[in-house]
């Protein structure tokens, strides 16, 4: 035993020996390998820094190369109105998915929410005869329980986000149908009985571009967005939460609590986007944005929010929502058929997830 | 001297297996206590029972001569004992003061903070900037740059002057330099012996016999679950302490 310890206290003394005379130098690591970084390491450090440069400019050169293809129809104040209108809706869903996928989290059962939140809406004052405002407020609770109830699953239950939302997408989607027997509440029957349920789909013209109060509303939820997220405490935590769960409990926060409350945001901004797909669409239909999920999924992506959670920004989701526009009205303009459109999709998805991955690839 | 932090009779069995077996320890004001053992002598059991993160069977711990108990890192922490944790627990994604001021954020005075509740970013950077700077690491230039583009080093010191900045009465640090180089080492202990000259005493665990000599001013030599003896580094070889916990001598009677 004693010859162990001995050979150990050999070993000890072999260690080198730290001596002072490092301290000067050690001021060094402070800035290495700043000054010898390629030009591609920029780049990569510069949109790591930048998240929502990426989206920027695919929007921007999307706009330009659509432009050259479908050539002046594509420029007119109306198309591109039109753009902002067909994106409302997805943008209002991507708005609430963004919160979801920055705790690296995921909600496919947000559309089936928001069509359950229009089925309140629309049976309460349409055929129940109960005042606009009161039904609308009974889709917001509505939402906001729908969004709770996927965050106690998803906390108390520890179940990924991706099968608590899978489960409840069809729950949610067989109360629909169950509580309107299939049946869609008529565009008409809501102009007589509650015609506020339409507010949002009304239009202004500004200069020939034709835009809708709900495009407002829509631009409106991710300024809020953007100062919860930036400027309060609540929002440090989302991107806490997303970025290092275990972390962000020792650093004091209430990570479940704050999961059921991020649940219940992004389930109150999905119940007003019911509001808004009502005007937007004049009826209420059951089987309605059925591929609402996975579009809002996608224009969060293209946006540069990343899947794995903590990184990401508000407003690229709405450029991400924009680019799926634009691509969507490009592409039938230049005349190519759907499925073309959704091939290009499908290839702007795998690129941005790409380009994210390799972005994250300077934390190493 | 009345020590700041006491442990008393410590015991924790999972299962058959004994973790911690009347275990004591005490902490006295201004001090480095350094806290070594060889693998499996219980010495992280008791470190996670005295941060809160484990809940002892029996014993009990006294903070300022009072009882205290807690059953998550998170009361131990308001009660004043801070832990840096080997991971450090900092969100990569997150700027430094972002990460200095996470669950302890402080708002905007007026209407603005009260119900809009905004956040005093500006608040924040100063005293973030200020803590860094007394503890000699204002070679961090930017104090919103992102925590994942800091070295090793750096972060180890943006989690120090997290744990010494809100009213801490004691800082625990769990192998604060394993996972760095020779010179970030050298940063660190020098962090080490700052905090102790601001007056908050640390419990530092470590593998590394040469850092916690340095700066150790006890060492408390853990094995089979209890406190086999505390020595005096200046008193005492490595190779002494290392034949202590691994049994080979006897130790010293005190």
């Amino acid at each position: 035993m004693n010859k162990i310890s001995d050979d150990i206290s050999k070993d000890l003394k072999d260690q080198p020996k730290f001596s002072s005379d490092l301290g000067e130098k050690d001021q060094d690591h402070h800035t290495f390998d700043v000054g010898e970084q390629s030009s591609l390491k920029k780049i990569q450090h510069f949109l790591h820094g930048n998240p929502t440069i990426v989206p920027v400019i695919i929007l921007i050169l999307s706009v330009i190369g659509f432009g050259f293809i479908a050539g002046g129809k594509f420029f007119s104040a109306f198309n591109l109105s039109l753009i902002v209108q067909q994106v409302t809706i997805v943008g209002i869903l991507a708005a609430a998915q963004t919160l979801i996928i920055l705790t690296a989290g995921i909600d496919l059962s947000v559309a089936a929410m928001m069509v359950l939140a229009s089925v309140f809406m629309g049976k309460l004052s349409v055929e129940m005869g109960i005042p606009t405002l009161p039904a609308i407020a009974v889709g917001m609770v509505s939402g906001i329980a729908t969004g709770a109830f996927n965050g106690l699953l998803v906390t108390r239950l520890r179940l990924p986000p991706f099968i608590v939302t899978l489960g409840t997408w069809n729950i949610f989607f067989a109360l629909v149908i169950f509580f309107t027997g299939s049946q869609s509440i008529r565009s008409s029957d809501i102009e007589i009985n509650a015609p506020l349920l339409h507010f949002w789909g009304e239009r202004i013209n500004l200069g020939g571009f034709v835009f809708t109060y709900g495009a407002f509303l829509m631009i409106g939820i991710f300024v809020f967005l953007w100062f919860l997220l930036n400027k309060t405490a609540w929002g440090r935590h989302v991107y806490a939460i997303g970025d290092d769960k275990d972390a962000a409990e020792l650093s004091g926060i209430r990570t479940d609590r704050m999961l059921v409350s991020i649940y219940a945001v992004a389930g109150l901004v999905v119940a007003i986007g019911a509001w808004v797909s009502i005007g937007r669409v004049g009826s209420v239909s059951p089987t309605s944005f059925y591929e609402g999920n996975l579009d809002s999924i996608t224009a969060v992506v293209i946006g540069g929010t990343s899947l794995f959670g903590g990184r990401g920004t508000i407003i690229g989701s709405l450029f991400g929502a924009l680019i799926v526009g634009v691509f969507s009205s490009g592409l039938s303009i230049a005349g190519l058929d759907v499925l073309w459109q959704r091939f290009a999709l499908g290839c702007l998805i795998i690129i941005a997830v790409g380009i994210d991955q390799w972005i994250r690839k300077v934390s190493n | 001297m009345e020590p700041i932090l006491v442990a008393k009779n410590l015991s924790k069995k999972y299962g058959k297996v004994v973790a911690l077996e009347s275990a004591n320890l005490e902490l006295y004001p201004g001090e480095v206590l350094g806290v070594i053992g060889d693998n499996g002598a219980g010495k992280s059991t008791l470190i996670k029972v005295l941060c809160g993160a484990v809940i002892p069977d029996s014993g009990e711990i006294l903070l300022d001569g009072k009882p205290v108990t807690f059953t998550s890192p998170i009361e131990a922490r308001t009660l004043g004992i801070e832990t840096v944790y080997q991971n450090l627990a900092l969100s990569p994604a997150l700027s430094i003061t972002d990460n200095m001021f996470l669950g302890r954020e402080i708002r905007q005075k007026g209407f603005m903070g009260k119900f809009l509740k905004f956040l005093d970013k500006k608040a924040m950077a100063d005293e973030a900037r200020k803590r860094l700077s007394e503890l000699g690491l204002l070679t961090i230039q930017n104090i919103n740059q992102l925590v994942e583009t800091l070295s090793g080093g750096q972060r180890q010191g943006v989690a120090v002057a997290r744990a010494t900045s809100f009213g801490t009465k004691v800082v625990i640090m769990d192998e604060p330099t394993a996972a760095l180089g020779v010179k970030e080492s050298r940063r660190v202990l020098e962090l080490i012996s700052e905090v102790r000259a601001r007056g908050i005493p640390i419990i530092l665990i470590s593998h590394n016999m040469p850092h916690v000599f340095e700066v150790a001013d006890r060492i408390h030599v853990h094995r089979l679950g209890t406190r086999l003896c505390v020595i005096d580094p200046n008193k005492y070889e490595m190779s002494d302490a290392v034949a202590f916990m691994t049994g080979a001598k006897e130790p010293p009677q005190n």
